[in-house]
């Protein structure tokens, strides 16, 4: 043995040195490499976890109709019958989780319509537009059209 | 009271035991989560565009921002309004605070004018993803473009390489952030907030693996493009009727 070390221990002893070196570097990679690290890409599972937590602010229109059908059935014979209840009605999903926790308000007639309808250039051309001054003079769009099935 | 060293090891190895059965079971009963309904393996989602369907009323921007807690003043979709006009060289394009509360009226001297929804194009070979330094963007298997917030620096690498302009730092968490093609709700089946909420149908959710998704026909029967085809992004967000100067 003293034989071995006093002819190779130059290198024994680096050998020895690069070995603990190496067995460091794998405990530390185990330790600082999160839990399945790459088991789906160069990524962590936990991430997708983290954005799937994401609390839902807009319930669906699906669920909306499972109470509200008769709405439903109103919208479905007009021309408003593939906006969806939450494009108007805001985000509900507290609601649709506990009805009478939240209770949704009324929608802003005046700009809601409009946002859709003032007759713009830019526009498709076969959208339905009004100049909302000349055509109700600032009566407002419901004292007439029924939201939910528009057509007079 | 005196405790020999046979005693000792005799309790000890009784203790031993029994914790490590207890652990073993713990290991096999308690450790396995619930079994996931949604398979990553079966969906490769996207965005179809029909141009000639939007209207600028920014209920998009709107849906997204209420359903992903967006900070004020920040987009993780807007609308764009182009408007070319007769004799200008440059076009005008406006997008004020993203159209969140649509858009003033336009000129009527425009040759043409229309709206262009824009959104992460969740790129098949993404910039951005190339560039993070430290591998906290990445490519879902369902072909979705995300960010680990846990070990995004906030160095915005990203940011500069995206073409499309999608991301940008969360002012508070001081991490990127963009869109998530709402994971939260696609993975529950239901569609994007953008989607659920745009009255005339101009934006649709899409699922490439799905061979019952009007995407197929829809690819098929339509003249498509994507934005800024010559970087190679193989983005997935197809636009039908797209101008030649949207940019």
């Amino acid at each position: 043995m003293r034989r071995l070390f006093h002819e190779w221990g130059h290198l024994i002893r680096p050998a020895l040195v690069l070995l603990a070196a190496m067995g460091a570097f794998l405990v530390v990679r185990a330790a600082v490499i999160p839990k399945e690290f790459g088991k789906y890409g160069h990524f962590r599972p936990g991430a997708l976890d983290l954005v799937r937590s994401h609390p839902i602010h807009y319930a669906g229109q699906d669920t909306c109709v499972m109470c509200h059908d008769d709405q439903a059935k109103l919208r479905a014979s007009g021309k408003h019958a593939h906006v969806a209840c939450e494009a108007c009605h805001g985000p509900l999903a507290k609601h649709a989780d506990d009805p009478s926790a939240v209770k949704p308000k009324l929608p802003d007639v005046a700009n809601l319509c409009r946002r859709c309808h003032e007759k713009d250039a830019s526009k498709p051309k076969g959208f339905p537009q009004v100049a909302t001054v000349e055509h109700s003079g600032g009566v407002v769009c419901n004292s007439c059209h029924q939201p939910h099935n528009p057509h007079l | 009271m005196d405790i020999s060293r046979r005693d000792l090891f005799i309790t000890g190895g009784k203790i031993l035991m029994v914790a490590s059965v207890g652990a073993t079971l713990e290991q096999i009963t308690g450790a396995e989560p619930a079994p996931d309904k949604y398979k990553m393996a079966d969906h490769w989602w996207g965005m179809i565009i029909d141009v000639g369907k939007c209207i600028g009323c920014g209920n998009c921007v709107r849906a997204c921002s209420n359903e992903n807690d967006v900070p004020e003043g920040y987009f993780r979709t807007w609308v764009e309004r182009y408007q070319v006009a007769e004799g200008e060289e440059n076009l005008r394009v406006d997008s004020p605070k993203g159209a969140i509360d649509g858009f003033p009226p336009s000129s009527n001297e425009a040759l043409k004018s229309f709206f262009i929804p824009k959104l992460c194009n969740h790129c098949v070979d993404s910039p951005c993803v190339q560039v993070c330094p430290v591998g906290a963007t990445f490519d879902s298997p369902d072909g979705v473009v995300m960010v680990d917030e846990s070990y995004c620096l906030g160095c915005r690498y990203c940011v500069q390489a995206c073409p499309y302009g999608c991301r940008y730092l969360h002012p508070e968490k001081n991490t990127v952030d963009k869109c998530t093609l709402c994971y939260h709700r696609i993975t529950q089946g239901l569609t994007t907030a953008c989607c659920e909420n745009c009255p005339t149908g101009a934006r649709q959710l899409v699922d490439f693996k799905n061979p019952k998704d009007p995407v197929h026909e829809f690819l098929r029967q339509n003249k498509v493009q994507v934005l800024k085809p010559y970087m190679a992004t193989k983005a997935k967000v197809y636009y039908k009727d797209l101008d030649g100067s949207v940019r």
